[in-house]
């Protein structure tokens, strides 16, 4: 059997799950196997899951399991791959699987590979990103059972009809196992979160103050993009410490990432050279992020970007 | 109670990386070493804060690394920190690391144990959760801010999608990211001190690595930036939507 972790938020699935379980369908289409979803929590509908893959899905409905408790989230997974047999558990790389992946992995003497951007071969080697995107290493898993961790937006989703059985299941845990108490959640709705998204518009302290973010607003808007921003820009407080991308912020991966008044050190790139199509604009032709561009625009941010979501507004009323 | 804070080098950020034995190895002759930010800037400042504050009454270091490990365990001494261990061993597995962190924890007996929330080199983001299943602790990831009272961790963490507060009786292990402490820079006291305080060197309990690097590969270069003429944005959206296909 191949497991995959099926995180969900009251209820809702995010992409890059949909993703986790594509890829798991793949290995399971070339181990002969089957994919097992397994859901944490309170959800519904979950037959849809099939949609992308899964043939089977083991759900724990314990209302404990509604916020992430990583020692119960890691029994709860453990158990039932060891009861599935299962030769892989597959993740999607994020906040949760980094809690939790490991300790599955640990618990289950199971070789990880966090961040794997490939299937894995016949012998178990999957590609991964290393030196924050400045090279790439193949990672062979040593043990039976096997951890992957899927960089989202490295695989692809394909859905089609099928539904999923829905098996409803308990796991005894013990009283230590929900040591960690929530006391407060506060969580942005809405936006897809940076790691995930596949269109990221993102600005540096070439736009001057926090003021001046009206027109990157705009731009993400009409484009349905996610904003991030440079560490200085976030340091000074124009913009929340969540949308700071780099090496000491989030490393992501979306399809295109435009970069305006960013000037493109090494700590900047480290954040988001995996990007598939990057658009720099900026005043400075000198300026380093041009040579890790696809696509550069030299001038000023403040009269091209409104042209760009302008003609963003034209190229979507052609289309729709 | 006392803080086990596990550190480890990484190699400086705007090191060029190469490989070398075709692609097999990784070639050390260009790098230099850094104490991995995380575990510097956060972790350690943090656990410094604790300590003086009087809520810790000690702060001890713990990395698994060879001799080239050495200077970046003694910089660490040197911005505080009352003595650091090094377990004499070179491993990328999390598995064989989290092994070795964990039987000298269980050996020394810590209330907390702090790791940084990844390392700069193979991001795998995976000793502390490790650690904390082979002591079968609790595990608090992606910390913002720790606070201790009365024995009860109290940890603002990031999540997926938002933030959230957290309570935890000790003893606790929490990966730590920005926001936890502000950088230090070690002073010239500091500097003689490290030199008197102890670095014990210890054989690496016998533990298999789960997985292993078979090859590095780089990425395939940039074609080269093709530059838009800043009055044609049409031209902009037509490439991204015809030739680049992300739109
Ligand atoms: C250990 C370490 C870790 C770091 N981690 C990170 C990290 O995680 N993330 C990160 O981003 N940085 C990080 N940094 C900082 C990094 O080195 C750079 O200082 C930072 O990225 C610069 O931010 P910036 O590009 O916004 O600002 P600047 O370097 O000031 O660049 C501003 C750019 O805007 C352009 N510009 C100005 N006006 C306009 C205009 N009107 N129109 C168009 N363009 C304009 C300028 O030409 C310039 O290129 C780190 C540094 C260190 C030492
Ligand atoms: N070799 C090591 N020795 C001590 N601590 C380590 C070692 N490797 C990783 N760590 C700790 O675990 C954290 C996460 O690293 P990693 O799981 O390798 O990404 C680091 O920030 C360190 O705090």
């Amino acid at each position: 059997m191949i497991l995959v972790f099926a995180e969900q938020n009251n209820g809702n699935f995010k992409k890059a799950t949909f993703e986790a379980i594509h890829y798991a369908s793949k290995i399971a289409q070339s181990a002969g196997t089957q994919v097992c979803a397994v859901v944490l929590g309170e959800a519904a509908n979950l037959s849809l899951l099939g949609n992308y893959g899964a043939q089977k899905v083991i759900h724990i409905t314990d209302a404990r399991l509604n916020n992430l408790e990583a020692k119960a989230y890691s029994k709860a997974i453990s158990n039932i791959a060891t009861q599935e047999n299962a030769q892989y558990i597959i993740f999607s790389n994020n906040n949760t699987s980094k809690a939790v992946a490991p300790r599955v992995a640990a618990r289950l003497k199971a070789g990880l590979v966090v961040g794997a951007t490939s299937l894995p071969n016949a012998e178990g080697v999957v590609k991964k990103s290393v030196f924050a995107g400045k090279a790439f290493a193949f990672v062979k898993m040593n043990s039976a059972v096997k951890v992957i961790s899927l960089t989202p937006n490295s695989f692809g989703i394909e859905a089609t009809e099928a539904t999923a059985e829905v098996i409803s299941q308990s796991i005894d845990f013990a009283a230590n196992d929900f040591a960690v108490k929530v006391e407060n959640v506060n969580k942005v709705t809405g936006i897809v979160p940076l790691g995930e998204a596949e269109l990221v518009v993102s600005g540096g302290r070439g736009l001057k103050g926090p003021e001046n973010w009206g027109i990157l607003e705009n731009l993400a808007t009409e484009l349905g993009a996610t904003l991030a921003c440079s560490r200085p820009v976030a340091d000074s407080h124009w913009r929340p410490h969540h949308e700071h991308v780099g090496q000491t912020g989030g490393t992501i991966r979306p399809n295109l990432y435009i970069a305006v008044g960013i000037s493109g050190a090494i700590q900047h790139l480290a954040g988001v050279n995996s990007s598939k199509t990057i658009v720099v604009i900026n005043k400075d032709a000198e300026a380093p992020f041009f040579k890790a561009a696809d696509y550069g625009v030299l001038g000023d941010a403040f009269e091209i970007v409104p042209r760009l979501t302008e003609a963003f507004k034209k190229y979507k009323a052609s289309h729709a | 109670m006392k803080i086990l804070v596990c550190i480890t080098k990484a190699p400086d950020t705007t090191t060029k990386v190469a490989f070398s034995d075709n692609d097999t190895k990784l070639n050390e002759a260009g790098i230099q070493w850094i104490i991995n930010p995380y575990d510097e800037w956060y972790s350690l400042v943090r656990a410094l804060e604790l300590k003086e504050a009087g809520v810790a009454s000690a702060v001890h270091m713990i990395t698994v690394g060879k001799a080239d490990a050495e200077p970046v365990i003694r910089k660490a001494l040197a911005l505080g920190g009352d003595e650091a261990v090094r377990i004499d061993a070179d491993s990328n597995d999390s598995f064989f690391v989290a092994t070795q962190i964990a039987n000298y924890a269980k050996t020394n007996g810590y209330d907390l144990v702090l790791t940084g929330k990844e390392s700069i080199d193979y991001h795998n983001a995976s000793t502390g959760a490790m650690v904390a299943e082979l002591l079968d602790l609790p595990y608090i990831t992606h910390a913002t801010k720790l606070d201790i009272s009365g024995g009860v961790a109290t940890v603002n963490r990031e999540i997926e999608g938002g933030e959230e507060t957290n309570s935890c009786a000790l003893p606790l292990v929490v990966s730590c990211q920005k926001g936890m402490a502000e950088a230090r820079i070690p002073n010239m006291r500091g500097i003689m001190a490290a030199r008197t305080k102890p670095l014990n060197v210890v054989a690496a309990s016998a533990d298999e690595a789960l997985t292993s690097i078979i090859s590095y590969e780089m990425p395939i270069q940039k074609q080269g930036v093709k530059m838009i003429d800043e009055n044609n944005m049409d031209e902009l959206v037509k490439l991204l939507h015809e030739e680049a296909k992300v739109i």
